[in-house]
Parts: C-alpha cells; structure tokens; sequence
C-alpha cells in the first residue's frame, strides 16, 4: 500500500522522478500495469515524448482506464509536464490528440518570444522558482497557479497537475514533491 | 520569459571530467558525479557535460555516467559529444538526461535533428555550433566548413531544434567576453532560446551576455573556483540582471 508508482509509457525519462522520490525515502516502480495503478498509494504521471505516442501507449496498456478509475475513486495522482496536460480533455499537439478527460481544459501551443520555454521561473502565487521545459500549455477552470499568465498547475480532487518539473527544480522542487507526498 | 540561465560546462573524456577543474574540498576532482553534484548545490540552473572524446567505444562508458549523474543530480543537464543517431539520443535520454546536444552530426545528416525533436520534443535537442569567421567549424573549433553560422541556426531551428549553443571558438577560452554580436545576429535569427559560450572572464561578461542571450555557458571561470558560483550569481545580480533565487540546500 505505501507503493508509489511511476506510469511507464514508453517515451519518459523516468530516472530522475525515482531517484527524487528515493532522495524523499520513497521507494516507487515503474510500471504501466492498471492493477498496480488503481492500487497505489500515490501516482505520479511524468512528462516527456509526445501527446500522440503517450496516449496511444497508456491506452494500450490499460493505464488510461487505470488512471480514469483511480480519478473516480478520490485517489491521489500528481502529474507532471505533459502528464498534467495529458489528463485535459484534448491537445492540439500532434494535430489534435484526446486526453485522459479527468479535467475540464485543453491544452494550446504557446505563444511567446521564444518556444519552447526552458529554465526557471518564479510560480504564482506560490513564489517560489521552478524548471520548465515546454511548448504547449493547458487552459482550464481548475487553474492554481500561473506564470507571466500561463496556467502552470492545475487542481481538481485529488488530481494536481503541474507544468514544471519538480524533480529537476532542485531543493525547491524536492519539497514540492514532499508536501505532495506528505498529503497522503 | 524564463530568468536566464547559468549554465557549468564539464569537459568529460573516458568517462572522467577532464581540463582544468581545481576543486577543494572534493575526494576525487574528476568524478562527474560529484562535480555535478557540488555545482548542482553552488547555485549552477543546468549542466552540460561534453564528452570530447566520444569515441564508439564510449558509449556504455556515457550512459552509465549519465545515469549516475541522474541519480544524484536534481537539476537538468545536457549530454553532447557522440550522439549521431536517434539510437545514440534514446540510450542518453532514458538514462536519465534532460536533452542531448548535437554538433557535426547534425552538420552532416541535419534531419537527425528532426527525427530526435520528433520522438522526445523540441526542448531535447540542441544544436551546438562552433562559429569562428562566419562560418561553422568542426572537430572542436579546428575545420572550417563553408555553412555560414547564422543560416544554419535558423536552419536547425526550423528543423525542431528547441535552444541553440553558439559558442564562438575566437572567444573561447580567451577570458575577454562573449562575441556579443555574434550571440545578438543569432538570437534575433530565431525564435528558440540561445545559449552564448565562450570567452567569459567576469562576472560583467556574463551579465552583459545574458542581457542578450537566454544562459550563459561557464567553465574555466567556474572551474577555478567552483565555490564562487554564488558569488558571481550576486555578483551579475548586482549589475542588473536577476537570476534564479537560490534555496538552501536540501538537508
């Protein structure tokens, strides 16, 4: 019961969410079987690859019906970068992909200066600095928290969803992931 | 706009940092992992750790490297040298890296740019370039080649690169300041994030790059003295631009 699980879906980087959440003394697996999904303490949904692949990957694998269940059932699920955007209802990444649907919201191309977005940015209106690395952004009515205007972290339930990477954000991003943690 | 960026370079050969890195304080000066480490905690945004050897044989000796960095490391990091196909970017990115830096193989065969944007996104993948005379140089700054520099960038940029590294080989390692002109004439010919390398020597070179560009590449001014990266971040805020505020170390 105390399993923190990591969603596999075949493009991440999941080393570095690991080895943050060993650094916090969690042990966690990497899997994308549903049964250990819905049963887990806590789960986390990282984020790097592409819209298309991840969805097309977690329906596959029955993850998405997992993480659906999971969503009903008031079970804690953090999902980071891409995995926050993959729980909206649609992307126009890829030339449109169809989310997880657990939220309310879509997600858009950003539009600034310079895309992608990469490096640290003071979050709103929790002051403190974090690591992004993105070109796509979600808009949604369960918003929490912003950047320069651009949603970066979404709540619903017991869904959070964040656009920065705490497990690269350093001690800042480390206690972000503990106080997650420390909710369940 | 994100705040900008300073950024440590770690020359590696063999799987060891090599060059002029003179730590005190440390067991072991050319362990990668704990150079990372002491930087990661002394205030560096990112690393990029450049294996100038890279030769196939290198390649289990990176990726175990990579992944040990990973594991103690909880910032982003860049891995250049030797990634020459999609193969060589998927081994170092499920290792655990941020994004790979591509130079002369993108040079050669620039779709490869397009195929590792297209499987891991824009933001891990960097073109790195070499620019001295106008032009782009290979094999560490010693060929030149007749691509012009600023036409490849916005080539590479249009092709899914999501930052590019200029670093100016006239500038390098001479400690007098960053091509400025060079930095400006590249970032104004795309719309990805530009990071200016080569010829930092103080902490107003950096500042006055970052005015410019999106990060900064540090490495025989940090090297030196890697306890003073605190210090010259206070140092290039104190001249006006703000960076990243530090936390205290994670106990």
């Amino acid at each position: 019961m105390s399993e923190v699980v990591v969603v596999d879906y075949g493009a991440g980087n999941t080393r570095s969410v690991c080895a943050a959440l060993a650094h916090l003394g969690r042990a966690s697996i990497v899997t994308s079987d549903p049964g250990r999904i819905r049963n887990a303490q806590f789960v986390v949904l990282p984020g790097v690859g592409s819209a298309r692949s991840a969805m097309a990957h977690l329906d596959e694998t029955g993850a998405a019906v997992a993480l659906r269940d999971r969503f009903a059932d008031d079970a804690p699920i953090l999902g980071i970068c891409l995995g926050m955007q993959l729980a909206m209802s649609r992307s126009e990444e890829d030339g449109g992909v169809e989310g997880l649907s657990l939220l309310e919201g879509d997600v858009v191309r950003l539009h600034e200066s310079r895309v992608p977005r990469l490096g640290w940015s003071i979050v709103e209106p929790w002051g403190e600095a974090y690591y992004f690395a993105h070109s796509f952004a979600v808009r949604s009515p369960d918003a929490i928290a912003s950047v320069d205007g651009v949603t970066v972290a979404v709540r619903h339930d017991e869904f959070l969803g964040v656009q920065f990477h705490p497990e690269k954000s350093g001690p800042a991003g480390l206690d972000f992931l503990d106080q997650c943690l420390s909710l369940v | 706009m994100p705040l900008p960026r300073l950024i440590p370079c770690l020359d590696v050969a063999g799987g060891r940092v090599v060059k002029g890195v003179s730590f005190v304080g440390l067991r072991d000066v050319g362990d990668p992992v704990e150079l990372a480490q002491y930087y990661s905690d002394g205030g560096a945004d990112e690393l990029v750790f450049l294996d100038i050897t890279a030769t196939p044989q290198d390649a289990s000796t990176i990726t175990s490297l990579v992944a040990q960095v990973a594991d103690v490391l909880a910032i982003p990091f860049t891995v250049g040298g030797g990634v020459r196909s999609v193969e060589d970017a998927k081994r170092i990115i499920e290792s655990g890296a941020d994004r790979v830096s591509i130079n002369s193989a993108a040079l050669a065969d620039p779709s490869l740019i397009t195929a590792i944007a297209s499987r891991f996104g824009s933001q891990a993948v960097v073109v790195a370039i070499d620019a001295g005379d106008g032009v782009v140089h290979t094999h560490g700054g010693r060929v030149a080649t007749t691509t012009e520099t600023v036409p490849w960038a916005r080539e590479a940029a249009e092709r899914g690169a999501g930052e590019i590294l200029l670093t100016s080989i006239k500038q390098d390692g001479r400690r007098s300041g960053y091509d400025l002109v060079l930095t400006a004439r590249v970032r104004d010919a795309v719309s990805i994030p530009v990071i200016a390398s080569g010829g930092a020597g103080s902490a107003s070179h950096v500042a006055e790059a970052l005015r410019i560009a999106d990060a900064a590449l540090v490495a025989s001014i940090v090297h030196e003295d890697p306890a003073g990266l605190v210090g010259l971040r206070k140092e290039i805020e104190e001249l006006g631009v703000k960076l990243r505020p530090l936390k205290e170390r994670y106990a």
